[in-house]
């Protein structure tokens, strides 16, 4: 019978499967950062446990880290990074801490250092770890409890998700990019829609996307509800990996290239839901809500809850407005923002920079906004400044930070104050998810660029 | 994990569609180092309103929560589930949850029960009128509705089970899938 990737890349992981129980699977890579680590290597502790596989887990510091030297971090994030120093000291655990040259956002530096490749089994406490799906992996968030399983036993006993496939049809306008394909996807299936499913995008669209794009795009998944979301791996993707330091090279390469290859999912295979997105019909999204789902094209106005779903969803939408300080008819284009973030796991990546350098480029921030670029890991920083990126950037009144999550979600001093309105390009617009009181707008790097530059939301070329 | 047979107890309602894990316990709450003392920081910032569900003089006490569809969605925070359990509560009841959040509650045994939402709508007018609830895990049975969980993980709540001691036991399955497999990678080796 024909299979999907999904399908394939799970099979080939099953180490063993009982009747009446979940299927218990074989992860190949098991990325750890500060946050969601400590009770898992306590509890190997207290059990006298080891971890089975160091050289199959790997860890950075991210989301506490200060990414520059006006804003230290407080006691309490020192004491979290500190602890896991000691854990990866302690259980032989490769570590990619601060001022290594190799740190970032956890899931910018898998794929960057060639650990995340097509076919393999990863996991993250952190549910943006569907990214890695973008390179043809199956890879999703865990808890703490399944942090610590997979550290003793380098195993997850799971249940097999559903599936579900968006194919992306049709041909884009120019200077639509992937952040607008994702947002509008969750907008059509809403943030619950893929609950339960693992994701395969598909379709021209999606085949036309370079890596980063495709990345932006399995970031997101979970915004949807979905644990995972895959993209079949093609010539585009093999490019990427190949002579990256994790890839393997010479006979090994040639191999995995063969493996790789038969990993698309198959003509005639089945999903349990399918799901099609006219991306001619798409343009670029801001969402105006507190979550991915509430979302409208920039050229829309705030919607009147009274014209939303079912009652559930019409007080969810008043609640939202009244969090957000906005009234129903507002047209977007006339929201004025008090911050700009470039930054986070799904838009730090160099190609994310250089749109939004490409749009500031000889012009000035808005005199009442402020601005920040923060790139997605130290590789990315020092490619960007070799390409003098953070020359334009600074030049156009952005300040120019260090490699960490930032103000994605406000662990380190990156917050937005209370009240003030953020043009995001990260993943989430939840209440105080920027900083307490805060309001978040999720847009693509070119209109946080444009935006910063209007002092309103508005597309590069206005 | 702290075993699960059955609660009966007056019932919170929270009737919230998406409430997200960034709600049940804010980013600030994330640099404790601690598996404990996460109740305090349930709904952080929600708590500050009086008009707040959990802040009616009928939600003290409660040990089972009537929530909303999709249920703790977002990040993967184990706190969530580790907040919500040391605030008093042993089971939810809602549509829909996120799926990291379900499966966090279920490894450290708070209970998910997932019911249609004409069944949660229900509970909670009864829960409204002070009617008292019963969750029973042995019978399956949510204030009358039956509900569905699968057979091991209802053997791991029942009985408060070690998973990874369970894994363990399969070890010679993970060596043998080992040598079969070469590892596509070396993170000791970049």
């Amino acid at each position: 019978m024909p299979q999907t990737l999904f399908e394939k890349v799970w099979e080939s992981h099953v180490v063993e499967r009982t009747e009446g129980r979940p299927d218990l699977l074989y992860v190949d890579l098991h990325l750890v950062h500060e946050v969601t680590s400590p009770q898992a290597f306590e509890g190997l502790r207290l059990a006298g446990r080891a971890v089975r596989r160091p050289d199959l887990t790997l860890a950075t510091m991210d989301h506490n880290v200060a990414t520059g030297d006006d804003t230290p971090v407080d006691p309490l994030s020192e004491q979290q990074l500190e602890t896991l120093q000691r854990n990866c000291d302690e259980f032989g655990v490769p570590l990619y801490a601060t001022g290594s040259g190799r740190e970032g956002i956890v899931h910018v530096i898998g794929p960057e250092l060639g650990l995340t490749q097509p076919g393999m089994t990863i996991v993250c406490g952190d549910s943006h770890t569907s990214t890695h799906g973008a390179l043809g992996a199956l890879a999703f968030g865990i808890g703490t409890s399944e942090v610590e399983h997979v550290l003793a036993t380098q195993t997850l006993s799971q249940s097999r998700p559903r599936s579900l496939r968006i194919r992306f049809e049709g041909e884009p306008a120019p200077g639509l990019t992937a952040k607008d394909y994702v947002l509008a996807a969750i907008g059509a299936i809403g943030v619950s829609g893929g609950v339960g499913h693992v994701v395969e995008y598909a379709g021209p669209a999606i085949e036309a996307l370079s890596m980063e794009g495709r990345l932006t795009i399995c970031n997101m998944s979970i915004e949807a509800g979905a644990r995972a979301g895959m993209i079949a791996p093609d010539d585009a993707t093999f490019a990427y990996v190949e002579g990256r330091p994790g890839a393997p090279s010479g006979a090994a390469w040639e191999r995995a290239l063969d493996r790789w290859r038969a990993l698309p999912t198959e003509p005639g295979a089945t999903f349990d839901r399918e799901v099609v997105i006219d991306v001619a019909a798409i343009r670029p999204q801001v969402t105006w809500g507190t979550n991915p789902g509430m979302v409208v094209p920039i050229d829309g106005a705030v919607p009147d809850p009274a014209s939303l779903g079912d009652p559930d969803a019409q007080a969810a939408a008043e609640r939202a407005l009244a969090y957000m300080g906005l009234a129903p008819g507002t047209p977007i284009r006339e929201i004025e923002v008090d911050r700009v973030f470039i930054g986070s796991c799904t838009n730090s990546r160099i190609e994310d920079l250089r749109a939004a350098a490409a749009v500031v480029h000889g012009h000035r921030v808005h005199p009442s906004v402020r601005a920040m670029v923060v790139p997605g890991s130290a590789q990315v920083k020092a490619q960007a400044e070799a390409e003098g990126l953070d020359r334009v950037f600074e030049a156009a009144g952005f300040e120019w930070r260090r490699a960490g999550c930032s103000m994605c979600l406000g662990m380190n001093p990156d917050v937005l104050a209370p009240g003030e309105r953020c043009a995001s390009t990260s993943n989430r617009n939840f209440e105080g998810r920027q900083g307490a009181g805060g309001r978040t707008h999720l847009v693509s790097p070119a209109v946080a660029a444009a935006t910063a530059l209007a002092g309103h939301f508005a597309e590069p070329s206005e | 994990m702290r075993a699960f047979r059955s609660v009966t107890s007056h019932a919170a309602v929270l009737d919230r569609p998406d409430v997200d894990t960034d709600q049940i316990v804010p980013k600030q709450f994330l640099k404790r180092i601690e598996r404990t003392g996460f109740g305090e920081f349930l709904f952080y910032d929600w708590r500050k309103d009086p008009a707040f569900e959990l802040n009616q003089p009928e939600a003290q006490g409660a040990r089972i929560l009537l929530a909303g569809r999709n249920f703790g969605c977002g990040s993967s925070r184990e706190h969530a589930p580790w907040a919500l359990q040391d605030y008093g509560f042993e089971a939810i009841v809602a549509p829909s949850y996120g799926d990291i959040f379900r499966q966090n509650s279920l490894k450290i045994g708070l209970l998910p029960v997932e019911l249609p939402a004409e069944q949660v709508k229900a509970l909670m007018e009864r829960a409204r009128g002070g009617e008292e609830l019963t969750v029973d895990l042995e019978a399956c049975d949510a204030g009358g509705f039956a509900f569905a969980l699968d057979d091991f993980r209802r053997d791991c709540l029942l009985e408060g089970l070690d998973e990874i001691a369970l894994t363990l036991r399969a070890d010679d399955a993970i060596a043998a899938y080992e040598s079969a497999h070469d590892a596509p990678v070396s993170t000791l080796s970049l």
